[in-house]
C-alpha cells in the first residue's frame, strides 16, 4: 500500500469540498501538485505545529499562490488548523482563509498571490540560513506559467551565485496554463537547460510518482555548492479523467454531476492505491 | 557648508549598530557606491549582500531574510525602488508584514540631467498608496541618523527617501529635536503654515525667514513622516493660521500636500497652495536649477506664501 498516495486522495476531495464551500478555486494545479506537496510536507520538510516556530525548521513558500487550497489541505493534515473549518469558511466574508496564501495563518511563511516572487524570497531564507550556519532546507513551487516572469530568473541567478544548496524549486510542470498549453503561450520546452544554464542541478522527475519524488528530493538535499530544481512532470486536474489535461478546469467550479464524478474517480483511485 | 548627504548619514548609523547587532543586514543593486554604503560593505561583508541590477530581487530576497529575523535594509535609487519593485514592497514588504526598510537614494530629481528615467516624483504617492507600508523623508544627516536609529528599533516595513547630493543642516548634532512619526516644529507662526518634507524643509525655512522680514509669520513644520502623517501636529497648526502651503520634491498629486489638503479640508477648511513639481517631465537641468525654475526656492515659496494671503 502507498500511504501517501492513499492520503493524496482523501486531501484532493477536501480540495474540491473547499472550492465547492467557496465557490471557486484553482483545482487544475491544485490536482498537478498535490502528489508534490504530499511529499513535501509528509517525508521530506521538518516542519510540523511542534515546531513552527523554530529557527531550525525548514521553509516552504508556495510561489503559485493560486494552488492555496491544497496548501490548506496539506497544512489541516499537518494539524495546523482544522479541516472542517476551512472547507467551511474557505472565501467566505471575513475568513481567514483567503483564495492566497496569508501569514496570518499557522503554517504559512510569506504571502503570495501575484507570480514570480516566490524564488526570490525563498533565495533570502536560504541566505539567512547560510548567514546563520544553521542546516534547514529552502522549497518553493512554482507553476510553468510562472516562469515567464521575470523576477524568476534573477533570483535563479542569485541563488546559483550565492551557492544556495540549501534551497530546492519545484517546477509544476503541467503544461497547461489559463489560455491553454504553455508551449503556445510561452514556450518553456528547454527547461531543464534553462536552469543547468543559470547554474543549477536540474532534475526532471514524475510529479505523481511517489518514489521518483522522495529520490528527487534526496538528490536534491545530496548536491551541494548550488541550488536544484526539480521539473516535476505532472497532470493538470491529476486525480479525474474528467479535468485531467484540460486547460479550462484551471479554476473550473464543478456542477453537482461532475462533482459526483470527480469524486468516484478518487474513490477508484485510493482503492488502488491501498493495493499498490 | 555641510559635505555629508544623508544617504551617507545612513550608513553610518547602520554602521554604528551592525557589530552589536549581526541581524543587521544590507542589500545593494548594483548600488552600494550611489547608495555611499561601500564602506559598510568593507567592514561588514557578511552582512552585507549584492543582487546585481535586479530590484526585485533586491525586494524579494530582503523580505526572505527578514522573514528569517534579519533587519533587511536595502538601498536602490527611488526612481527604480519605487516602480520596478513596487509589487514586491507591496507583496512581499507591507502584505507579508516584513521588517525591511527600503532605502530610496537619488530621489526626486537628484538626479538632474540624467532625465525622467531616474527621478522618483512618484515614490510618495505609490509607496503610500500601498496598506500599511511608511513612508519617511528626513531633511538633514542629523536627522536622518536619528530616523535611522528609530527605524532600526521597530520591526515593520517603511520606505526612507533620501536625495544624491548634501543638503544644509537645518538641526545639530547635540540639538535634533525627533520624535518618531511626530512633525518637528522649526518656526511658531500665526499667519501662514509652511509643511514641507525631506530636501524642500531647507529651503522653506528660508522661505520664513524672507516673509518675516515682510511683516508675515510663517510657522515651518518639518514633516519628515509623510505617512502615518502627523495630522495633530499638522491640524493644530493650520487651525491658528490664515492659509497652508505645502512644499516637496515631488509630482503635483499623492504627495504631501495631497495628503495635508486632505486633512485641512476635512478638518479645518482653509486655503492650501501645493508647491511641488509639474506633472510632466521635468526641464533639464541640476537638481538647483530645476528647484529654482519651479520656483521650489526660498523666494519662490515666499512669493507663493505672499500670494496666497492677499
Amino acid at each position: 500500500m502507498n500511504e501517501l498516495k492513499v492520503l493524496s486522495y482523501d486531501l484532493r476531495k477536501d480540495v474540491v469540498d473547499m472550492i465547492l464551500s467557496g465557490k471557486g478555486g484553482h483545482i487544475g494545479g491544485d490536482m498537478s501538485m498535490m502528489d508534490i506537496l504530499v511529499t513535501l510536507y509528509f517525508k521530506v520538510m521538518n516542519i510540523s505545529p511542534d515546531n513552527q516556530d523554530d529557527p531550525n525548521r525548514d521553509r516552504f513558500i508556495l510561489s503559485k499562490g493560486h494552488s492555496v487550497e491544497t496548501l490548506y489541505a496539506v497544512l489541516a493534515k499537518k494539524g495546523f488548523f482544522p479541516i472542517d473549518e476551512v472547507i467551511s469558511q474557505f472565501s467566505k466574508f471575513g475568513s481567514p482563509y483567503i483564495g492566497h496564501p496569508n501569514n496570518k495563518l499557522p503554517g504559512i511563511e510569506m504571502n503570495s498571490g501575484s507570480l514570480g516572487h516566490g524564488l526570490p524570497v525563498a533565495v533570502g531564507m536560504a541566505l539567512a540560513g547560510k548567514m546563520d550556519r544553521r542546516d534547514y532546507r529552502v522549497y518553493t513551487v512554482m507553476g510553468d506559467g510562472e516562469l515567464a516572469e521575470g523576477s524568476v530568473w534573477e533570483g535563479a541567478m542569485s541563488a546559483s551565485h550565492y551557492k544556495l544548496d540549501n534551497l530546492c524549486a519545484v517546477v509544476d510542470r503541467n503544461r497547461l496554463q489559463i489560455s491553454g498549453s504553455t508551449e503556445d503561450v510561452m514556450h518553456h520546452d528547454d527547461l531543464q537547460a534553462r536552469f543547468a544554464a543559470f547554474g543549477w542541478h536540474a532534475v526532471q522527475v514524475d510529479g505523481h510518482d511517489y518514489d521518483a519524488l522522495a529520490a528527487a528530493f534526496d538528490e536534491a538535499a545530496a548536491t551541494k555548492g548550488r541550488p536544484t530544481v526539480l521539473i516535476a512532470n505532472t497532470i493538470k486536474g491529476c486525480g479525474s479523467a474528467i479535468m485531467e489535461n484540460k486547460a479550462g478546469w484551471h479554476h473550473h467550479l464543478p456542477n453537482q454531476e461532475e462533482y459526483e464524478q470527480i469524486i468516484a474517480d478518487f474513490a477508484a483511485r485510493k482503492e488502488s492505491a491501498l493495493h499498490e | 557648508m555641510n559635505k555629508i548627504p544623508n544617504r551617507q548619514a545612513i550608513c553610518e548609523a547602520l554602521m554604528a549598530r551592525a557589530e552589536a547587532d549581526p541581524d543587521i543586514v544590507v542589500l545593494c543593486s548594483d548600488s552600494r557606491g550611489s547608495a555611499s554604503l561601500a564602506p559598510f560593505f568593507q567592514t561588514f561583508p557578511g552582512q552585507s549582500v549584492e543582487v546585481g541590477i535586479a530590484e526585485q530581487d533586491l525586494v524579494g530576497i530582503a523580505a526572505g531574510l527578514a522573514s528569517c529575523g534579519k533587519k533587511a535594509w536595502c538601498a536602490s535609487p527611488a526612481s527604480f525602488l519605487s516602480t520596478r519593485s513596487y509589487e514586491q514592497c507591496k507583496v512581499d514588504v507591507a502584505y507579508s508584514r516584513t521588517n525591511v526598510k527600503l532605502i530610496g537614494i537619488s530621489g526626486g530629481v537628484s538626479y538632474g540631467a540624467l532625465g525622467m528615467s531616474h527621478h522618483s516624483a512618484q515614490d510618495i504617492a505609490a509607496m503610500s498608496a500601498i496598506p500599511d507600508m511608511r513612508v519617511y523623508l528626513p531633511s538633514d544627516r542629523h536627522q536622518t541618523r536619528k530616523l535611522v536609529e528609530a527605524l532600526l528599533s521597530d520591526e515593520k516595513g517603511a520606505y526612507i527617501r533620501v536625495g544624491r547630493n548634501p543638503v544644509e543642516d537645518i538641526y545639530t548634532e547635540e540639538d535634533c529635536p525627533f520624535v518618531m512619526d511626530r512633525a518637528t516644529v522649526l518656526a511658531e507662526g500665526t499667519d501662514v503654515l509652511l509643511a514641507a518634507c525631506g530636501e524642500m524643509v531647507k529651503p522653506t525655512q528660508e522661505a520664513a525667514a524672507l516673509l518675516e522680514k515682510g511683516g508675515v509669520s510663517a510657522a515651518v513644520l518639518d514633516m519628515y513622516c509623510v505617512k502615518p502623517l502627523d495630522t495633530e501636529t499638522l491640524l493644530r497648526y493650520a487651525r491658528q493660521v490664515k492659509a497652508v502651503v505645502t512644499v516637496e520634491e515631488h509630482a503635483p498629486t499623492g504627495g504631501l500636500g495631497s495628503m495635508v489638503a486632505q486633512a485641512v479640508a476635512e478638518h479645518c477648511p482653509k486655503k492650501v497652495k501645493c508647491l511641488a513639481l509639474p506633472d510632466a517631465p521635468v526641464i533639464t537641468g541640476t537638481s538647483k536649477e530645476v528647484f529654482e525654475h519651479y520656483g521650489l526656492n526660498a523666494s519662490g515659496i515666499a512669493k507663493a506664501a505672499e500670494a496666497l494671503l492677499k
